[in-house]
């Protein structure tokens, strides 16, 4: 085994599925020579050449559209969106071209399209680079969506997202890139998408999130088993379709729970993950589930950041609460 | 049949007025500049290439933030700006900082957008223009009503836009300039050619050889320029801008230059895709230096004044770092009370919420 980042595991994940379907192509601003402005694409030009790796002229709509037609072609297209700010870009091609294509056809077509990009705050972009939109994502219907919280995950669920016969968006928080190392398999290993992960068992609360939001809800947990309430800790892995079982599992076991996203308040999977709860466990339920998120204004400018994203003090303050309700 | 590409990229040759050798090369076309006027271009540009200078730096210190280096750019930037008038309204990208502050945003203003603070974002009074894109492309479509609405107004103003080769690919990019066409709006656009969108070159942008062509088919007058020259740059945005008042319809210009330094400030390593030959083969081009040329030639700079222009630039950098540090720090309060015109229930109990965290 090996140790890699996040991002080694990304990049390892696309190198062992150009390795396994001939079908399968990467392509994106800057991924060829300059291996994407992250790297995520270091070398993979050079191993599988510029037919199967290469770079695009610059328009996100051009991106998603030469990927359905592609797909059309029975190609297997990993697009990278460079940073998901700008997927606005290319809403059409996604919410709606992509994500209804088999519906459209009557259930004969399909859009093994898997739209690879960075996202999350806390690392001074600048405006609509670091916003969190999975949740308009995961409003459209036909489409799947996918948020790694670790290495080893993120090779797994990559994998099976390329290898998946629908649409899938791949998020990659970019403060979780490099931040930590973890030992990640060489061979290839697929996880099943729609699986949440018990990070930690808990008996007295349960905290679910996602993404880099999985680190502050553990982080939180620590402190707050010092404190003597053991917290259990979901990381959903894929946030569209959610995994509601494991939740509900959890929750029927420590009969409260706090729900985070790292983005803004209204709408969104916290908000859905909350509404799932009552209506499946409310007998269940010792206290109303609480929200960690962030306020609801467009993502900061950067120099108000640090206050604006939710922390983990924020989370062990709404887990006191439910506590003690 | 008859084959339509060939008749159209011949059209589309490099205009330019002063050579690299800093030599009038088409008299004809040179505009009527005073002496002073070309004294205060060189100023600008000299001043503005100190800016650049100063401000990779101080990002490399931590003390700034978002940065993208305009040095090279500056003929393309500061000729196309000196042609506009105060009325004249900017719609910039994200490099076209040095026309916002030739076109009166205070500098520490330019550092408090760098550094994300919205106060760089606010235009004083009497500053046509919107702070610089970030999404690229947004920007033409945006240029193309503005010139609709200043016709609609009967203002003698433009709409210029900035954007890059890159930009140029974009959906926006073709949509308002076909906008701009069919509306016959008072605008101008400007694509600053300098080869490469962050690593990818031009070449692999469009298979079309020139940008300027592409006017063609939105039906709108097209322009090649040498961006490095800064003569060329005027006379053609001057041009375009009274063609624009008169009715005659917005241009495409595009301007031939360079970026010498890194795409931004933010890791971009350009030995992974340019290599130093072409560096120096633009840097040979340089703007400055050959309008440097130029004015000396006709016995109008000195070093003495160009050393004045470094000593001004390199005091107000000092000063408007100092009056950046002393903003206060962005709130999210703040930020809440930007949103809308009135606060939402649901963000006032936030705010309530975010002021006590603020106070603590
Ligand atoms: C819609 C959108 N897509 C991608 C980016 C990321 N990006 C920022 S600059 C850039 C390259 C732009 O190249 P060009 O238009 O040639 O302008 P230059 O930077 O060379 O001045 C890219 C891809 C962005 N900011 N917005
Ligand atoms: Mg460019």
């Amino acid at each position: 085994m090996a140790q890699m980042t996040m991002i080694q595991a990304i990049t390892d994940a696309m190198r062992t599925e150009l390795k396994n379907d001939e079908n399968v192509l990467v392509f994106g601003e800057d991924v060829g020579q300059n291996g994407g402005v992250f790297r995520a694409t270091e070398g993979l030009q050079k191993e599988f050449g510029e037919d199967r790796v290469f770079d695009t002229p610059l328009a996100e709509s051009g991106i998603g559209g030469m990927s359905i037609g592609l797909a059309l072609q029975g190609f297997r297209p990993v697009p990278e969106i460079q940073f998901f700010g700008f997927v606005f870009e290319t809403m059409d091609a996604i919410s709606g071209q992509m994500a209804r294509y088999r519906y459209r056809s009557g259930g004969t077509r399909t859009m093994p399209i898997t739209v690879r990009s960075p996202f999350g705050g806390g690392v001074h972009t600048p405006e609509l680079h670091a916003d969190s939109l999975e949740g308009l994502m995961a409003q459209q219907p036909g489409l799947k969506v996918v948020i790694p919280s670790n290495p080893y995950d993120a090779k797994g669920l990559l994998i099976q997202s390329i290898r998946d016969n629908d649409p899938v968006i791949f998020l990659e928080h970019m403060k979780l890139y490099r931040s930590f190392r973890e030992e990640v398999p060489e061979e290839e290993y697929a996880i099943e998408l729609g699986k949440a992960e018990v990070k930690r068992e808990g008996k007295d609360v349960t905290l679910v999130a996602y993404g880099a939001m999985v680190h502050t809800a553990l982080k939180a947990a620590d402190e707050l088993e010092e404190n003597g309430v053991s917290a259990e800790v979901i990381d959903l892995r894929t946030v569209a379709p959610v995994d509601y079982e494991t939740i509900l599992e959890s929750v029927k076991k420590t009969n409260r729970a706090v729900v985070l996203q790292e983005a803004q308040k209204q709408a969104g999977i916290a908000a859905a993950v909350v509404s799932e709860i009552q209506e499946k466990a409310i007998l269940h339920l010792e206290a109303p589930v609480l929200r960690v998120a962030a306020p609801d204004t467009v993502y900061p400018f950067s120099q108000a950041e640090t206050v604006w994203l939710p922390n983990h003090n924020d989370v062990v303050e709404k887990v006191n609460k439910v506590m003690n309700f | 049949m008859k084959r339509s590409l060939e008749n159209i990229e011949n059209q589309f040759e490099m205009f330019q007025i002063l050579n690299e050798k800093g030599e009038i090369v088409n008299e004809d076309a040179m505009p009527e500049l005073s002496d002073d006027d070309l004294k205060e271009i060189m100023r600008r540009m000299v001043y503005t290439r100190i800016l650049d200078q100063r401000s990779i730096a101080l990002n490399r210190q931590g003390r700034l933030g978002f940065y993208a280096p305009t040095a090279g750019q500056e003929a393309s930037q500061l000729g196309s700006h000196y042609a506009l008038e105060k009325e004249d309204f900017i719609l910039p990208g994200y490099r076209d900082v040095p026309q916002l502050i030739w076109h009166g945003l205070p500098l520490y203003q330019a550092f408090l957008f760098s550094r994300g603070h919205f106060h760089g974002n606010q235009m004083p009074e009497g500053v046509n223009a919107v702070s610089p894109q970030i999404i690229i492309g947004a920007q033409i479509t945006q240029a193309a009503g503005v010139g609709i609405g200043m016709k609609k107004r009967g203002k003698d103003a433009i709409a210029i836009t900035y954007t890059g080769d890159g930009g140029a690919s974009q959906g926006d990019f073709y949509e308002g300039i076909n906008f701009a066409g069919a509306f016959n709006a008072q605008a101008v656009f400007v694509v600053q050619n300098n080869r490469y969108a962050i690593s990818v070159p031009v070449e692999k942008q469009s298979a079309a050889q020139t940008i300027a062509q592409k006017a063609v088919a939105a039906g709108i007058e097209g322009i090649q320029v040498d961006g490095m020259d800064v003569l060329a740059v005027y006379a053609a945005t001057k041009d375009a801008r009274e063609r624009a008042i008169n009715g005659e319809g917005p241009t495409l210009i595009e301007t031939l230059t360079y970026r010498y330094g890194p795409h931004t400030m933010a890791g971009d390593d350009p030995t992974r895709y340019r290599t130093e030959e072409t560096d120096n083969e633009w840097e040979a081009k340089d703007p400055i230096v050959r309008f440097r040329t130029f004015l000396e030639t006709k016995g109008l700079w000195s070093e003495e004044e160009e050393n004045e222009v470094i000593e001004q630039a390199k005091e107000d950098v000092k000063a408007a770092i100092k009056k950046a540090d002393e903003q206060p720090k962005q709130k999210v309060t703040e930020l809440m009370d930007i949103m809308y015109e009135e606060l939402p229930a649901s963000l006032k109990e936030q705010r309530e919420e975010y002021e006590a965290k603020e106070s603590k």
